[in-house]
């Protein structure tokens, strides 16, 4: 017997951010600029561990200033959404769980424009907004998705992809009512999209909540093993199972919050990264989720990466490349559930 | 081991469980489930009071919709006692944290869908998740005490094996691997003979008296099987519409009148030659039983 061990979990980790930080230096190379990938790696380095970087001004003004930042919100975007797509998939015991399926994603962004509507000067207000749409609308697929008293995996799939085109329908109507913003910036940011850049004041505020949702998800991940295995057989392990699901649940809807106030809807990575770290590293959410979050960063920084390459110089948004990968790994998952 | 071996071994139990001190104490025991706050009770467990020692193995028997499964959540500590009292070793149950409860009560349910495929080795390591804090990833001891467990019921080649590729005896014995992995002093079985055939059921509770006898376990077992209970039970609890009818040995129990009155079938009871009754289906060709 090989249990999990803490070197292996390090050891996964850091492997798994030697390729992230390939995939940035390659997300920083490709563009219109010409830069040696020699030059980007040495310098990326040098910010890493807080040096100077020496490289002409008018390359660094489009690698560090403009490139580099949307990379930035791309890992954290990426991270947030792989780790809510690995709780729920716990909590609700369904394999298929991702925000954007069940709809929370969509919650979030109605919380973010009703947000925008109503109080659109103060800065936090945003991420709060969306923080709330995300816990309401999972709190409603939760008990939408019951029956009998039991979760029910084909009812929840259907309550969350009601609720999401519910909210979609909702987001349409409110975004015809915001006459003073631009309509396609809105309806590409639905759409899922990261060349909006975040203000500076924010950044903090993000990252921070970013760290206490996957921070206080990964204090359970021993006791979400013990529940993957039946809810009922983990109070019997001394699992409090209410005191983790709750924690697990508004930490998964923060995190979705937050993903969704700076980038709009990005589908399916809750589900294609978890699943791919799963085939690779095992169901242990002990390394899951820390190789979820990093996997994660990695999928939206190199889907982002895509997206703005592939019809340069028009930019796709990064939303339509993930749901195009994603949308046809789900379907594949519900055959093999099925089968 | 032959099942004469058992029964001497069966009625030393009884014997020793009289110097022995009363591990649980069931006494007075009720509960009531109720749909809203003020409306009429759905279900009542009427007051039930019996007491087991270690090395003893009690069977909890009665047919469905019996309060059985109520009073076993009452003495697993999940729900709470509407009057009376449900103790371990002198500690109310219902009042222990679930980490202390689950180091002293282990559960063996009827299995339950996995979501993600697991090893038998890992499944069986959750045993040791009531010891653990936080993150704390297994030391070498609950691997060593993981894989005895494994050992004692017979199932260290299937370790490595996918729990879903396993047969559902095979199961059965790395569930009950990882109750013993929680190092308990009181093991629940809640019907665990159900999806077994009948050689399984019969390996299945051959352990179970052997380990209650090895590891000096209070076992409780949750059971609809009237002969497997005759069997291998020190003591009977029968339970019939919520309420318990008699505790006592099995030949103290199996009373023709009120097993037929219990279990609404005709039925035959003979004493054994080693004392335990065996209970035998009467010819039901008269059709009297039909129900109309």
């Amino acid at each position: 017997m090989k249990p999990l061990t803490f070197t292996r979990v390090i050891s996964i980790c850091a492997a798994l951010l030697a390729v992230l930080f390939v995939v940035v230096v390659a997300a920083l190379k490709v563009g219109a600029v010409p830069i040696s990938i020699s030059d980007l790696a040495l310098n990326l380095a040098r910010t890493i561990f807080g040096r100077r970087i020496e490289m002409p001004s008018e390359y660094r003004m489009i690698v560090f200033d403009i490139r580099f930042p949307r990379i930035v919100l791309g890992m954290l975007v990426g991270g947030a959404l792989s780790v809510a797509g690995t709780s729920f998939q716990a909590l609700l015991r369904n394999p298929l769980a991702d925000p954007y399926v069940l709809g929370v994603s969509s919650g979030g962004a109605v919380g973010a424009i009703l947000s925008l509507i109503f109080l659109p000067r103060i800065p936090l207000v945003t991420p709060l907004g969306a923080f709330l749409g995300a816990i309401a609308t999972i709190s409603a697929v939760y008990f939408l998705g019951r029956r009998h008293g039991q979760l029910d995996s084909t009812t929840l799939l259907l309550a969350g992809i009601i609720s999401a085109s519910f909210l979609s329908a909702l987001i349409s109507f409110l975004v015809t009512t915001l006459a003073t913003r631009d309509l396609r910036g809105i309806v590409f940011w639905l759409m899922g999209d990261l060349s909006t850049p975040v203000p500076d004041s924010l950044h903090w505020a993000l990252l921070a909540a970013l760290l206490l949702g996957i921070g206080s998800i990964y204090t359970t991940a021993a006791d979400l093993n013990v529940i993957t295995a039946g809810e009922r057989e983990a109070t019997h392990l001394g699992v409090d199972v209410t005191r983790v699901k709750l924690v697990v649940y508004v930490s998964a809807s923060l995190l979705t919050g937050i993903a969704v106030s700076v980038s709009g809807a990005i589908g399916y990575v809750g589900l294609l990264v978890p699943h791919a770290m799963r085939m690779l590293f095992g169901s242990d959410y002990r390394i899951l989720i820390p190789a979820s979050a990093i996997g994660g960063a990695i999928a939206v920084v190199a889907a982002d990466t895509l997206a703005r390459t592939v019809m340069a110089p028009t930019e796709l948004p990064v939303g339509a490349v993930t749901a195009m990968l994603g949308a046809p790994f789900f379907i594949y998952l519900l055959r093999r559930r099925l089968s | 081991m032959s099942t004469a071996g058992n029964t001497s071994s069966a009625a030393d139990a009884v014997t020793r469980g009289g110097e022995a001190p009363v591990r649980l104490n069931v006494e007075q025991a009720s509960y009531a489930y109720h749909t809203s706050g003020n409306s009429a009770p759905l279900f009542t467990l009427a007051a039930t009071s019996f007491r087991a020692r270690q090395r003893e193995i009690v069977t909890i028997l009665g047919p469905n919709a019996s309060g059985k499964s109520t009073l076993l959540k009452l003495i697993a500590g999940s729900l709470e006692p509407l009057s009376g009292r449900v103790e371990l070793e002198g500690f109310e149950i219902s009042r222990l944290d679930a980490r202390t409860r689950a180091q002293r009560i282990a559960m063996v349910h009827q299995e339950s869908a996995l979501l993600f495929p697991t090893r038998a080795g890992e499944y069986a390591l959750q045993g040791r998740h009531p010891y653990g804090r936080l993150m704390r990833f297994e030391t070498p001891e609950d691997i060593q005490i993981t894989e005895n467990a494994l050992a004692q019921v017979g199932a260290t080649h299937l370790r490595d094996r996918w729990m879903h590729e396993i047969s559902g005896g095979e199961k059965q014995r790395v569930i009950l691997a990882r109750a013993l992995a929680q190092q308990p002093i009181l093991l629940l079985l809640d019907e665990p003979t159900l999806h077994l055939d009948i050689g399984a059921q019969v390996e299945l509770l051959e352990r179970l008296r052997q380990l209650a006898s090895e590891n000096r376990y209070t076992v409780v077992v949750v059971t609809h099987e009237l002969s497997l209970a005759a069997e291998f039970a020190d003591q009977v609890v029968l339970m019939h519409n919520g309420r318990c009818l008699r505790v006592g040995t099995p030949a103290e129990v199996y009373r023709q009148d009120l097993l037929e009155q219990v279990f609404d079938a005709p039925l035959d009871v003979e004493i054994g030659p080693e004392g335990r009754p065996r209970v035998h289906i009467r010819g039901a060709r008269s059709g009297q039983y039909l129900r109309r």
